[in-house]
């Protein structure tokens, strides 16, 4: 004979309910706790790096051109003779910082737009979504390249906002398709009869809805962020103070480090932006599953 | 009119339209420059030596008059289309005497020796893959999936990079870049011929795997979709034969894919600009890298005009294309 469950208290419920919730966690736990680990990983030798092995200055001469990796130079030097190791510390924290101001501006643009036109619908929709198909069918290595030549000068700031205007209309697309939805549900019509005005009611009832698909596309967006940037850099278009990853290979290109061999002046930022890439891409892939468990293979 | 040409008209309609702001951006931003651009490449011509007064003198003319700057913006800009129209892209800044239509030109039929052949093959090899992963299951997809997607999630450029260096400077079995052995000039024979298809398969090679990653990834994703639908369901419990299932499955799963192949096509000129740069591939790309090293505006508004009209007519036919296949779009287009 089996036992006839007890009605279960608020208590019990909450904590059956986190149970449920870790064995999803754990079913996924791999590949996002992998991806979130090396990100984190990535992000505290960038940011702590420099302080903790004291080398604070990417710019200072500390050898010849190509010198091979050393007890001064843990990596080696470039074709100015800066150490590698330091400018790797300082290369992840200007891609990352460009990537987060891209992705944060791509992500604003694309969630006002989208959820304006998913819920006002009508003309401004019409409009809206002309404007972003025009500015997806454009493409936007050629608006970067054109955008990037207008600019003389190109802070870290100005890159990334010109990497966030380019790319902003996927999100947009998306955000408006699921708040086409979400416009017709209940929670919304009770808030718009009890007078909440448009902005407030899209903060407040659409966007809440749809906060895991917003992170999930912010995540997209900083990663194609930070390869932007080391593209448009390899092209020569990078900002012109400062080292990033996509600069580091740049020079190392252009002084025939791969030719002559000197491998510690291209592998490691190479490496640093395919890490990167995958992390995200990791992270990107194993919330994507959380929220869709169609794509669930056990 | 039927609603299929209304469908048509709509298209053509948003084509243009993209086309022409894209040709308006093309001609404002480098314009939007901070001081006169003329100025600033005369300037540095001029820094950099080896130009004599007269030359400097006539190479400002000639920008001028090309630029037609002392004019009011429009029509500057009625001038640039109607240039546009027959053909003529201007004068190089760098290579002075040589129009950017010829530079254009030369390098053109490199790139797309280079990337058609790779996109094709990448493409079929990929889609074959993702479709196995996705049926077979097991130990293929285990394999293969993260596989791909460490591959694919790794920039183009960097497996370019890693590639030359193991396989040319460390291992030295394909010549280290170049389209050609340095010691020929192109010409219709046999070494050059030879010499240019040593130079070929690393680069080759390096853009191959990079497709064959991302389109396994996305045909197995869209298999895995289909696999799961009601139709695929409905047919088992009929007791219909497996490989008529797999065809269903596969023309749907399909779809996607083609588009991806036609986009491919249309994005191919700026597909892979920096794995020329890193192979010195005498190609669009390299073109692009020695004009913006040089400041040589008229080029890079040349290569960058090219890139939008491969990416827009690509866009174009594949709408129109799924407006003759896929009934659904049709239906839409119609109002229903």
């Amino acid at each position: 004979m089996t036992a006839i469950p007890q009605e279960q208290t608020g208590g019990q419920m909450f904590m059956a309910g986190l149970k449920r919730t870790r064995n999803t966690m754990s079913l996924l736990n791999p590949r996002f706790m992998f991806g979130l680990v090396l990100l984190g990983f990535l992000l505290f030798f960038g940011i702590f790096g420099p302080f903790i092995f004291n080398k604070t200055d990417p710019m200072k001469f500390v050898g010849m051109l190509y010198d091979p990796p050393s007890a001064t130079a843990w990596l080696g030097t470039d074709n100015f003779g800066r150490d590698v190791f330091t400018q790797l510390m300082f290369g992840i924290r200007t891609s990352l910082m460009i990537g987060i101001i891209a992705g944060t501006v791509a992500t604003l643009i694309g969630v006002l737009i989208g959820t304006v036109a998913g819920y006002t619908g009508g003309m401004v929709e019409e409009v809206l979504m002309a404007l972003t198909n025009i500015v997806i069918t454009i493409p936007s290595i050629v608006i970067l390249i054109l955008l990037s030549i207008a600019f003389k000068t190109r802070s870290l700031l100005v890159m990334g906002i010109i990497i966030g205007v380019t790319t902003w209309p996927w999100t947009a697309r998306a955000v408006r398709a699921q708040t086409s939805s979400l416009r017709t549900r209940e929670h919304v019509d009770v808030a718009r009869l009890s007078g909440t005005p448009t902005l407030g009611l899209i903060f407040w009832e659409i966007i809440p809805y749809m906060l895991s698909y917003i992170v999930m596309a912010f995540v997209l967006q900083l990663n194609s962020g930070i390869l932007q940037e080391a593209a448009l850099s390899m092209l020569g278009l990078g900002i012109d103070k400062g080292i990033s990853l996509g600069i580091m290979l740049q020079w190392a290109l252009l002084w025939e480090s791969v030719r002559t061999g000197a491998w510690w002046a291209f592998i490691p930022p190479t490496l640093l932006l395919t890490l990167i890439a995958f992390s995200l891409l990791l992270l990107q892939s194993s919330i994507d599953e959380i929220f869709n468990p169609r794509l669930r293979r056990s | 009119m039927t609603r299929f040409q209304r469908y048509l008209l709509n298209k053509a309609f948003w084509f243009f339209l993209a086309f022409f702001i894209a040709l308006i951006f093309n001609f404002l931003l480098p314009r939007l420059m901070p001081g006169n651009p003329v100025d600033a490449i005369v300037g540095q011509m001029a820094t950099g030596g080896g130009l004599s007064g007269e030359a400097q003198q006539r190479i400002y003319a000639a920008y001028i008059a090309e630029f037609g700057l002392d004019q009011p913006i429009t029509s500057q800009f009625v001038t640039y289309v109607s240039r546009l129209a027959q053909g003529d892209l201007g004068i190089s800044f760098a290579r002075s005497p040589a129009r950017v239509q010829q530079l254009i030109g030369q390098a053109l039929p490199w790139t797309i020796a280079l990337q058609l052949p790779a996109i094709i093959i990448g493409w079929t090899l990929g889609n074959i893959l993702g479709a196995l992963a996705a049926y077979k299951k097991g130990w293929l997809d285990r394999g293969l999936f993260p596989t791909s997607m460490f591959i694919s999630s790794m920039p183009y450029y960097c497996l370019s990079i890693i590639l030359l260096y193991v396989l040319a400077v460390f291992w030295p079995i394909f010549p280290a870049g170049g389209g050609y052995s340095y010691a020929l000039t192109p010409a219709l024979n046999w070494t050059f011929f030879s010499s240019v298809m040593e130079h070929y398969w690393l680069p080759f090679l390096s853009l191959v795997v990079i497709f064959v990653g991302g389109q396994a990834i996305g045909m197995r994703a869209m298999s895995i979709y289909e696999l799961d639908a009601d139709y695929v369901r409905f047919s088992r419990s009929l007791g219909v034969d497996d490989n008529r299932i797999i065809a269903y499955i596969f023309r749907n799963a399909m779809l996607p894919q083609v588009t991806g192949l036609a986009l491919a096509i249309g994005s191919l000129v700026s597909g892979a600009l920096i794995t020329e740069i890193v192979f010195g591939y005498p190609g669009i790309g390299s073109l692009l890298f020695s004009s913006i090293r040089q400041n040589d505006y008229p080029v890079i508004q040349g290569v960058t005009l090219l890139i939008m009209i491969a990416v827009l007519t690509a866009n174009f036919l594949v709408d129109i294309t799924y407006g003759f296949i896929d009934p659904r779009i049709r239906a839409r287009a119609s109002g229903d």
